[in-house]
């Protein structure tokens, strides 16, 4: 009954069972880091991708978008955006030509000014991205 | 107030209730911009409205954490904090770090405040929730281990009690966690891998230890009840969020190029992790119902068991709607998310906060235990307000995920997102009307500091009613009992 549960036991479990589950953790970990080169296309991490990603994070693309799911849910996903968009000339097209004081009465995405290879090195990050494998996320082509 | 040293709180406590109005407002021009898409464009781009919304909210949080640290932990060691001085400083320093951060989001274009903070010597930023400047990270640390070090030490000198150890646990895990945020590996797989590491680590894992820590000491408090009871439950509590917590990463697993395991690892452990959140709702009632005495702080009684419904309902209901992954594969990343993330927030971490500033704050002010009713009856006006329509919106933000998900993913012919998103405006239109709610229930929050306070103190008459008494404030009979 309550009585034969004590404190004590209690304790027990809470480090016990603690430790054992970080260590369980940590082996799934391992074990994720050693599968992954088979998943994470990265055959196709190259320096003009590094660079769109660091980009893409310098303008917080994610404050807006999600990709693979995570991010904001105020505008489209942009995992499988190299599809849907048709390409990397797609994406390049897109963003460029944003208004620089939006679209009247709709969500707007703002006029960055990138250059040409910053353009480019986008649209590589977001094909590279495209390219994980996601266990067939998102559902369709529209994100 | 029975160590001098816990005044320190009080500043602690007031930032944390500013911040929170700041991150309010935002939430309000973002629900704004949801459906007038142009509204403050170009000045306030939505992505920047929403780093100042969720920064402020971890912000305010950790204020509010720091706060009831400062607060109990001097009460549980049975002696006054290491250095009162050096809570101080570091209050000036987190907070000034704070809004200089808030400052920059919104006086630059956030391009320009990357160059301006050094990113590309050590990038870090533009992830989502660790927006912050490369540099303010290195203030949050310096800030945590100095805060670390003062608790640390006044815990290791004091009596050693189960609260405080379980909070500094969590607290010290708050930190260690902190430092994946640091880990920015170009491989987008690995970033998001060890992003969640913080994100998913923190809020169903470390921090459920503080808010098991600060629910279990105001427990202690204002029922009465044994502290080998409470403490017993405390363990069982934090056993199972850390058991299921861990593995249950996993959910965030599914679908960013990770084995397909996690499928299977992620739906199993975190379709458990209700099991905590359900237990404190369980416990905290319980609590009540046996409770030895009456407090006269009606109020912090009422967030207290709030804290627990709403945490059970936010997190472990909405959680669960979405964590098994043949499920997730439809609702990821969709307003399902948003309205999960809200009650959940709201439930587990504001409500915790606005607890234990509830029960600390009339001490802090001087009062014996309790403030006038006049101002408690107001604070839980508040409380029902904020609560009703937090409830609200996430009713609203699931009825516009619930039809986000078929019509963008589900149906037969899928339509683009911002097709979806004009189809379902009405659903954003009325999670603003409630979101206005929201913020008439928080100024009723902040008028409940101000009204009744020169009335006399609350106190218990015999038959158990709170009752209000003639003269000054303090001059209160024995009838209540503030010590643990
Ligand atoms: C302030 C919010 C915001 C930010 C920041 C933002 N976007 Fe967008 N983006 C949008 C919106 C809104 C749309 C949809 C526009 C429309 O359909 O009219 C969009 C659309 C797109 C599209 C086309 C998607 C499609 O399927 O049609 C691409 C590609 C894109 N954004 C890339 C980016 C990149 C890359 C960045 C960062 C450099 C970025 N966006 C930053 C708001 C934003
Ligand atoms: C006045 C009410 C509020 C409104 C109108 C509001 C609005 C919003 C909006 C529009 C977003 C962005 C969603 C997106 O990414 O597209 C957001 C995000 C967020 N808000 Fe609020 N908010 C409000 C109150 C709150 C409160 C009280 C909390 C804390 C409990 C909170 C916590 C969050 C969090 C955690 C996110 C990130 C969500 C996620 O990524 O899933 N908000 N909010
Ligand atoms: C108090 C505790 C919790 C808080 C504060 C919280 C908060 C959040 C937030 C803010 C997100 C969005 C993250 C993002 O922006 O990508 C999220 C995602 C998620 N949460 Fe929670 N959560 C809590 C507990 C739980 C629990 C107990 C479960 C499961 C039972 C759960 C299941 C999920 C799932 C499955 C997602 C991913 C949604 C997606 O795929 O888009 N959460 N949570
Ligand atoms: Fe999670």
């Amino acid at each position: 009954m309550a009585q034969a549960f004590t404190k004590a036991m209690a304790r027990n479990i809470f480090y016990g069972g603690s430790l054992f589950f970080i260590l369980l953790f940590l082996a799934l970990t391992f074990d994720t880091s050693s599968a992954l080169p088979e998943l994470d296309n990265r055959a196709n991490l190259t320096k003009t991708v590094a660079l769109g990603k660091s980009l893409w994070e310098k303008n917080d693309c994610i404050g807006c978008h999600t990709l693979l799911g995570e991010g904001a849910y105020f505008a489209p996903e942009l995992g499988n955006a190299y599809q849907r968009l048709g390409g990397k000339a797609g994406i390049i097209g897109f963003i460029q030509s944003r208004p620089k004081d939006g679209i009247p009465g709709r969500r707007s995405m703002p006029q960055f000014n990138f250059t040409d290879e910053q353009l480019n090195a986008i649209a590589e990050f977001l094909k590279y991205s495209s390219e994980i494998n996601a266990a067939g996320w998102p559902p369709n082509v529209q994100g | 107030m029975q160590y001098q040293s816990q005044a320190v709180a009080k500043p602690y406590f007031i930032a944390a209730i500013g911040l929170f109005v700041g991150q309010i407002v935002f939430g309000l021009i973002m629900g704004l911009q949801y459906v007038m898409g142009d509204f403050l464009f170009p000045e306030i781009p939505f992505n920047v409205a929403r780093m100042v919304h969720t920064n402020l909210l971890i912000v305010w949080l950790l204020f509010g954490f720091m706060g009831a640290a400062y607060y109990l932990v001097p009460e549980e060691s049975e002696r006054e904090l290491q250095s009162p001085g050096l809570a101080i400083l570091m209050f000036w320093v987190f907070l000034i770090a704070g809004a200089l951060t808030i400052l920059g989001y919104l006086l630059v274009p956030y391009a320009t405040l990357a160059d301006i903070t050094g990113n590309e010597l050590f990038p870090t930023m533009g992830r989502e929730f660790l927006e912050q400047p490369t540099v303010t990270k290195i203030g949050i640390v310096i800030v945590a281990l100095a805060f670390l070090y003062n608790i640390g030490m006044t815990v290791l000198k004091g009596r050693k009690t189960v609260i405080n150890l379980v909070l500094l646990i969590g607290l010290v895990g708050l930190a260690v966690f902190f430092l994946f945020s640091f880990y920015n590996p170009d491989n987008l797989v690995k970033d998001k891998f060890y992003w969640w590491w913080v994100v998913h680590l923190w809020v169903e894992g470390v921090w459920e230890l503080i808010l098991g820590a600060i629910l279990a000491f105001v427990l202690i408090k204002t029922t009465g009840v044994d502290r080998e009871v409470i403490e017993k439950w405390l363990y069982v509590i934090i056993a199972m969020s850390l058991i299921t917590g861990l593995i249950g990463t996993g959910h965030h697993y599914f679908w960013i190029g990770t084995p397909a395991y996690w499928q299977w690892w992620g739906s199993i452990f975190s379709a458990l992790e209700p099991i905590p959140f359900f237990m404190m709702t369980v416990f905290a009632f319980n609590m009540v119902n046996r409770r030895r005495r009456n407090h006269p702080n009606k109020a912090a009684m009422l967030w207290a068991l709030g804290t627990s419904v709403m945490a059970f309902l936010g997190a472990g209901v909405w959680g669960f709607m979405h964590t098994l992954a043949p499920v997730n594969f439809y609702t990821h990343g969709s307003q399902i998310t948003a309205a999960h993330g809200h009650m959940a927030f709201y439930g587990a971490y504001v409500m915790i906060v606005l607890t234990i500033i509830s029960y600390a704050m009339p001490m802090l002010r001087g009062r014996q235990a309790a403030n006038s009713n006049r101002s408690q009856v107001l604070e839980m006006w508040s409380f029902w307000l904020m609560t009703v329509s937090m409830v609200f919106i996430t009713l609203f933000l699931t009825g516009a995920g619930i039809l986000q998900v078929y019509l963008q993913r589900f149906s037969d012919n899928p339509q683009p997102f911002m097709v979806v998103q004009d189809k379902i405006a009405l659903f954003y239109w009325m999670r603003e009307v409630a979101g206005l709610v929201f913020l008439i229930g928080l100024v009723t929050y902040l008028a409940s500091f101000f009204v009744g306070s020169r009335d006399a103190e609350a106190v218990i008459t015999p038959g158990g009613e709170n009752a209000r008494v003639n003269g000054p404030a303090g001059s209160v009979s024995g009838a209540t009992v503030n010590s643990g």
